[in-house]
């Protein structure tokens, strides 16, 4: 499965997605800049991405764990999500997410 | 002066390889300070992840990360480390007698013989919202904590955030504030309910505006903040009035002024020998998750063991004409009376 990332300077990216990883983890893995302190413990919103509209409500929902660390988000919008909560699988194959403003 | 101390190793951050480094060195005599940004010990375990699990610390199946900071502070506590809380270690520089003298921005000032950096992420500082200009407003107008209240009386407040800093400074500021709206994106919070349900009474008495929304722009002259744009939900945008705004959105980690210290950093890491976990510059050591070597993994369990190799070489730097003694603590008397059960 395919991840297409869009980093800050608007340049876009295809990643190899992999069965089980997280967005996060992907994207951490191919250099990009995602802070990601927590490690991925939902404990600190700085994976933020933008998932792309089309497939916003493909996801499986957020958290309440996630809508709540989301509130330490400094660039919220409506298709906000932490990377580290969305995890591979085949059905997203082509997801494009876009990372968030630091 | 007063705030000046001496002792025999500086460690800059009190996170669990800090605290355990303060261990490691009493074992072999050497006294620490620790000096930290947040205002207690534990670094990301408390300020992070205090509640969530960890279960990858030998011998302990389970440990919250709060736990396992209480756990290292009860263990370290005979040594008696001295702790500078809410100060950044600001600058370093090397006495004429080959010591390190230690500078905060609070304007404390250690000597040592070694400085052992066990800063992890680097220092927690605050979350920066993306809202352009906003660096210009930030000596002025825009402040991420409130020092003193009376700095605010009369002011046309905007806070933004939906944690207990952004609710508690709205309650705290309402009474003196010539008027304050607080925005967060969604008509809910991370905060404690109390607080919550104060907040709705202010908003519905009119004392306080709540929008759901956020900033989208600054407006002044000369970092003085005059009017706010604000966003809604609907991202229908409007300006209104205001000299004050605080964003509350937590902290973040940056590297800061440690990325000064002279160290041949590698992509914001220390790069340091596996021997002695000594930077290049000798006397300063790196352990945890802020150094880097072949083989390198962010882990405490590796930060532990580095702070023990970290000690012994700390050792021959601050006592270079005495022998070092290897003892176990399980049979050494002497091991045992320092940590006060002998």
């Amino acid at each position: 499965m395919k991840i297409i990332a869009i980093d800050r300077e608007g340049a876009e990216h295809s990643l190899e997605g992999r069965d089980g990883w997280t967005v996060m983890e992907i994207l951490r893995n191919a250099g990009l800049p995602i802070e990601a302190e927590c490690g991925g413990a939902c404990a600190c919103a700085t994976c933020h991405v933008y998932v792309d509209e089309a497939w916003f409500d493909r996801l499986p929902p957020r958290s309440e764990f996630e809508t709540e660390m989301l509130d330490m988000a400094t660039a919220y919008e409506p298709n906000s999500r932490l990377s580290c909560q969305i995890t591979c699988a085949a059905g997203l194959d082509g997801l494009r997410v876009t990372i968030a403003p630091e | 002066m007063s705030n000046q101390v001496e002792t025999d190793a500086i460690i800059i951050g009190a996170g669990p390889i800090g605290l355990f480094a303060v261990f490691e060195l009493g074992l072999l005599d050497l006294e620490a300070h620790l000096v930290d940004i947040l205002d207690r010990p534990g670094g990301q375990c408390t300020e992070l992840y205090p509640e969530k699990p960890i279960y990858d610390i030998p011998g302990l199946p389970f440990v919250t990360g709060q736990g396992l900071t209480d756990r290292l502070t009860e263990q370290i506590k005979p040594f008696k480390p001295t702790f500078h809380f809410n100060q950044m270690a600001s600058g370093l520089q090397r006495q004429p007698d080959g010591r390190w003298r230690l500078s905060t921005d609070a304007g404390t000032e250690i000597i040592a013989h070694v400085v052992v950096i066990a800063a992890g992420g680097g220092s927690f500082v605050p979350k920066r919202p993306p809202v352009q200009g906003i660096e210009a407003f930030e000596s002025r107008s825009v402040h991420y904590a409130v020092r003193r209240m009376e700095d605010f009386r009369g002011k046309n407040i905007v806070i933004a955030g939906g944690g207990d800093s952004a609710l508690d400074w709205t309650l705290n500021l309402a009474p003196i504030a010539n008027s304050l709206t607080l925005v967060h994106h969604r008509d809910g919070f991370r905060a404690a309910q109390h607080s919550v349900n104060q907040m709705r009474e202010l908003a519905a008495a009119g004392r306080i505006t709540f929008h759901v929304g956020g900033v989208k722009a600054l407006h002044g002259l000369d970092g003085v903040l005059e009017r706010v744009t604000l966003a809604g939900g609907d991202r229908k945008e409007w300006t209104i009035v205001a000299d004050a705004f605080l964003p509350f959105f937590g902290l973040t980690m940056k590297l800061g002024p440690i990325a000064d210290f002279g160290l041949n950093l590698h992509e914001n890491l220390i790069p340091v020998d596996t021997a002695r976990f000594e930077t290049q510059t000798p006397g300063i050591f790196a352990i945890g998750d802020i150094n880097t070597y072949p083989g390198k993994l962010k882990l405490m369990l590796s930060g532990f063991h580095e702070a023990a190799l970290m000690a012994q070489a700390a050792f021959r730097v601050a006592r270079p004409d005495e022998p070092l003694r290897f003892l176990y603590t399980t049979s050494s008397p002497s091991l045992q009376k320092k940590l006060g059960v002998a």
